[in-house]
């Protein structure tokens, strides 16, 4: 935890309120999002028990399963979930427009301009919170190797049409809620803290009520008092007054009253099953249908709160206004979604279970690319964030107190101009070390030549001064001016490439083979309880 | 074992023979060579480059930081000046040390086709992987290999044929800046080091250790080596007698003081302050960090060691400081500069790595933390700063790490697949901290 974040959650206690962490609203946040809040069922890992989804706050689809076990009904699930998600994401991927993208000519080698379709909006996905994230990538690996009766008329429990594509869009935005900055599937919960320093831990943090509480506590109460309401506050029943944003639900609800409910339907439907005439079994579905409903009630009433609790969270975010950077990053979150798309479209088999040892490598270079250039663009965006770099050494802000004209040698001298600044801060310098200043959104690099006095500092400005022997007007800072320099870089340069997976070397094991594709998982005796 | 009958010298030059052999003779396409801290990793790597030279194979020279390569050129200068080597580096500025220039027989170029020909080419891994050729190098030598990550190994391994990997398995394990738990436990997890996914999915390489540190005092070694290297014992290639560390100007009586007596008697001495929980850049612990440093140059130390029959005097720049952040390195820099101490080099543990000192005095990474991290319990971190000195090695820690360290047993999830390492930092800490503890001389500033 850096310093200031630290000072801010102690303000936090201190005033009884969360401090605000940013200035600025660092993610994407959809006009139309795609809200999923999932429950699942104690005892198997990630059998949805029930969902609320859809992107009308007062209008969400209940999905419920009133048996988990029941491997039909968790395909009829999955098989209506897929109703809902599949047709906001066609619709966006309907609609593009014409642009170009950088390629390397297989040919020359060259880098080349190639027109390119870019989807003009993707479908953001938000879930309450981190396991929400791992629930949904468990769906995806769950889903994607399904066979549909048309694929594999064989299958012994064919999949619903739909339901393997759902798994493979699904581990898409899986996969990709782990590139740093990404704003295609967000966990409320994350984006929330990000922005906002309560005065509890990170691990309490990811209860959404607790930490709506603490940065919008009701009338006449603190953070502290109406997070721990929030946590623990039960009613009459013992029931949990605010329940857990899941997926997994409360023991004492599961116990008191879930139980007895699905085991109600249960009974029912044995019941129906052994109905001996049409009479008989009429009366018995309607008794089904009432047990079945008494499920969907309870699922709902433990959703619910949790889904206008997202709702609010995102009303929350909304008040600040979006970081400057936010537009760029989503914009590479609609090439993902666009690649996948194409891919899909193309007729390419599911994402492996596996990365081979080129994709995974790829795919971290990425992720670690993403991460400093984020940290980079949110300490540009948002003057909060740079405080707190410059409080930990890494950047500095002063007042240019003078100019001094300085050439290179060389043949062609060019400018070098020699700036003093001063400043209150106490950057890690070393002499040479590297600052970088933003200037007209693009960096420009100086290095440190020493300290004159205690906090006035001499740079020498390398770049960005164009191609004359007079630096262009505007591209030096002048006496009075206010400047912050970074010791870490804007833009993040892109690594070298990798070799193909076909051309793996011995020392990671050689080529992969030709990619067979991956058969569904074997049907175990738990699959058909 | 029986130290009568260890000849170090011997033992070593028979490990260096069979590596020599297995390199230039065997038949696989890699051999690995562990070292510990300080047992001639470098100058094993220079004698194995001259002799594939020499025997006229084209030989590329892998290293991870710019500083390694440059000092690696700058020892083959040395030991052969009339082999020609190419060293290929960025087109960054100050992209090389420009004491290369100095040197005829070494050319310098941006571009590997300009290096084309050369017996022999260096450049860090990084570089490395950008460049592009048809014909892959008959041999290469990856130095640092443990702090390679796997994800480079794989960039650059199409350019040559068979390798010569050295590395030490005991120090900071490459990290990544994101998490990568997504592929723990897959032989080429792109995280790992490059040994290990070398050795998984070769693991019939030819693996050689070096049996003698030079660097370590026999004070040190059997701590370090039990500590760190529980496994593949090594070796000092010194005695008690070979090394002392003496002062001119008595002790004050002081904390520093008598810890720095300590150490100069006994090769280790921490000074312990009273438990506290602190900041990360503890005020108190960095004074005392500057204070023992400040003693250290004034009371006009002089080691005498096996290189040199005179004593030769302990000056700024054969001491070192180590933390565990650059923060707390910052703190210390400037506390120093306060005393009016310049020239002693402060750094963390990463960039320590690979570097010798007289005397080192180290902030220890527990010291007045609430909580042990995986960070602060890694062991490599603690084996880069245990294991620097050629004399003594004083460190300075809050009381109370011990509990610390009870109080948090390791709890990282387990990850199925990864192989376990021994010893955990766990076990780690508390075998260093034992051995301090006998060392210890408490301190109120």
């Amino acid at each position: 935890m850096s310093l200031i974040t630290t000072l801010a959650r102690l303000e936090a206690v201190d005033s009884g309120r969360a401090q605000p962490a940013a200035t600025v609203r660092h993610r994407q946040l959809s006009d139309r999002p795609l809200v999923f809040v999932p429950l699942t069922t104690a005892g198997e890992t990630g059998a949805p028990l029930g969902a609320l989804v859809g992107t009308d706050r007062d209008a969400p689809r209940l999905l419920v399963v009133p048996q988990p076990r029941d491997r039909d009904l968790r395909f009829t699930f999955l098989a209506e979930l897929a109703d809902v998600v599949l047709p906001h994401i066609d619709a966006h991927a309907q609609s593009v427009e014409q642009t170009e993208r950088t390629e390397t000519d297989p040919a020359t080698g060259k880098r080349v301009k190639v027109a390119a379709e870019l989807c003009a909006d993707a479908p953001q996905l938000i879930v309450p919170s981190r396991p929400g994230l791992d629930l949904v990538r468990l769906l995806g690996r769950s889903m994607r190797f399904r066979r549909t009766a048309e694929q594999d008329p064989d299958a012994p429990h064919p999949a619903p049409p739909r339901v393997p594509l759902l798994g493979r869009w699904l581990t898409h935005y899986g996969e990709r809620a782990r590139v740093p900055g990404s704003s295609l599937l967000l966990a409320l919960t994350d984006v929330l803290s990000r922005h906002w320093a309560t005065g509890q831990s990170g691990l309490e943090d990811q209860h959404l009520g607790a930490l709506l509480a603490w940065i919008d506590p009701p009338r006449g109460l603190t953070g502290a008092e109406a997070a721990r309401r929030a946590e623990l506050a039960r009613d009459a029943d013992g029931q949990l007054l605010c329940p857990p944003a899941g997926p997994a639900t409360d023991p004492a609800f599961d116990n008191k009253l879930l139980a007895p409910a699905i085991e109600r339907y249960d009974r029912a439907r044995t019941a129906l099953a052994a109905a001996e005439d049409p009479l008989e079994a009429d009366g018995r579905l309607a008794a089904l249908t009432r047990a079945e409903r008494e499920v969907r009630d309870l699922v709902e009433s433990r959703a619910r709160p949790t889904w206008d609790a997202v709702w609010r969270g995102l009303d929350l975010l909304r008040t600040l206004p979006a970081g400057a950077h936010v537009e760029e990053r989503w914009t590479r979150d609609r090439w993902s979604f666009t690649a996948h798309r194409d891919r899909v479209l193309a007729g390419e088999p599911p994402q492996p279970r596996r990365d081979d040892a080129v994709t995974a490598a790829n795919k971290l270079a990425t992720r670690e690319r993403e991460q400093a250039r984020l940290e980079a663009q949110e300490a540009l965006d948002d003057p909060l964030e740079m405080a707190g770099r410059r409080l930990a050494g890494e950047a500095f802000a002063g007042e240019v107190t003078g100019v001094e004209t300085a050439y290179s040698e060389g043949k062609r001298p060019s400018p070098r101009p020699l700036v003093t600044v001063r400043t209150e801060d106490r950057p890690h310098l070393a002499e040479r070390t590297r600052v970088y200043r933003s200037l007209g959104g693009k960096p420009q690099s100086a290095e440190f030549v020493g300290e004159e006095a205690e906090g006035v500092l001499v740079l020498r400005i390398l770049d960005r001064m164009g191609r004359g022997k007079e630096p262009e007007p505007g591209s030096v800072p002048e006496k009075g001016d206010r400047v912050c320099f970074t010791l870490f870089e804007h833009e993040q340069r892109g690594g070298a490439k990798l070799p193909d997976p076909e051309e793996t070397p011995w020392t990671h094991g050689g080529p992969p083979g030709e990619p067979a594709p991956e058969a569904p998982d074997p049907v175990t005796e738990e699959d058909v309880l | 074992m029986t130290t009568v009958d260890f000849d170090p010298g011997a033992e070593a030059a028979r490990a260096t023979d069979a590596i020599l052999d297995d390199t230039l003779h065997g038949g696989r396409r890699g051999v690995v060579v562990d070292s510990p801290p300080g047992a001639g990793k470098s100058t094993l790597v220079v004698r194995a480059a001259l002799e594939l030279a020499d025997a006229g194979r084209p030989l590329m020279v892998v290293a991870q930081t710019n500083a390694q390569v440059d000092d690696l050129v700058l020892r083959l200068a040395e030991k052969n000046p009339d082999l020609p080597v190419g060293r290929l580096h960025s087109s960054d500025a100050d992209a090389y040390d420009k004491a290369l220039d100095a040197l005829p027989q070494v050319r310098t170029a941006a571009k590997a086709a300009e290096l084309t020909g050369l017996p022999v080419v260096l450049s860090t891994a990084a570089k490395w992987a950008h460049v592009k050729t048809d014909e892959p190098w008959r041999h290469a030598i990856v130095d640092e290999a443990y702090q390679m990550r796997s994800d480079s190994l794989l960039a650059v391994a199409g350019l040559f044929e068979r390798a010569l990997f050295v590395g030490d398995p005991g120090q900071l394990d490459p990290f990544s800046i994101v998490g990568s738990e997504q592929w723990a436990g897959l032989s080429y997890d792109p995280s790992a080091s490059a040994v290990s996914t070398l050795l998984a999915h070769n693991p019939d390489l030819p693996q050689h250790r070096l049996p003698v540190s030079w660097r370590l005092p026999a004070s040190a070694a059997p701590l370090v080596s039990r500590a760190f290297y529980p496994y593949t014992p090594f070796r000092s290639g010194t005695s008690h007698g070979d090394r002392r560390l003496a002062f001119a100007v008595a002790s004050d009586g002081s904390g520093p003081d008598r810890v720095i007596d300590e150490a100069a008697e006994s090769g280790w001495g921490l000074l312990e302050l009273p438990a506290r929980h602190t900041p990360r850049t503890d005020p108190e612990a960095v004074r005392a960090v500057a204070a023992v440093v400040r003693r250290l140059l004034d009371r006009g130390g002089a080691t005498l060691s096996e290189r040199a029959p005179d004593p030769a005097p302990l000056t700024a720049d054969r001491i070192a400081v180590g933390t565990a952040h650059r923060d707390q390195a910052a703190a210390v820099r400037a506390a120093l500069a306060g005393l009016g101490v310049p020239d002693v080099t402060v750094d963390t543990a990463n960039r320590l790595q690979g570097r010798e000192y007289d005397v080192t005095v180290v902030l220890h990474p527990l010291s007045g933390r609430p909580d042990a991290t995986a960070f602060h319990l890694e062991t490599g971190r603690l084996c880069v700063l245990a294991s620097r000195h050629r004399h003594a090695c004083i460190v300075v820690c809050r009381a109370g790490v011990t509990d610390l360290l009870d109080d948090y047993p390791s709890t990282e999830p387990v990850q199925l697949g990864t192989l376990v390492k021994f010893p955990d930092g766990w076990e780690a800490n508390h075998a260093v901290l034992a051995h301090l503890a006998e060392h210890r001389v408490s301190w109120r500033p």
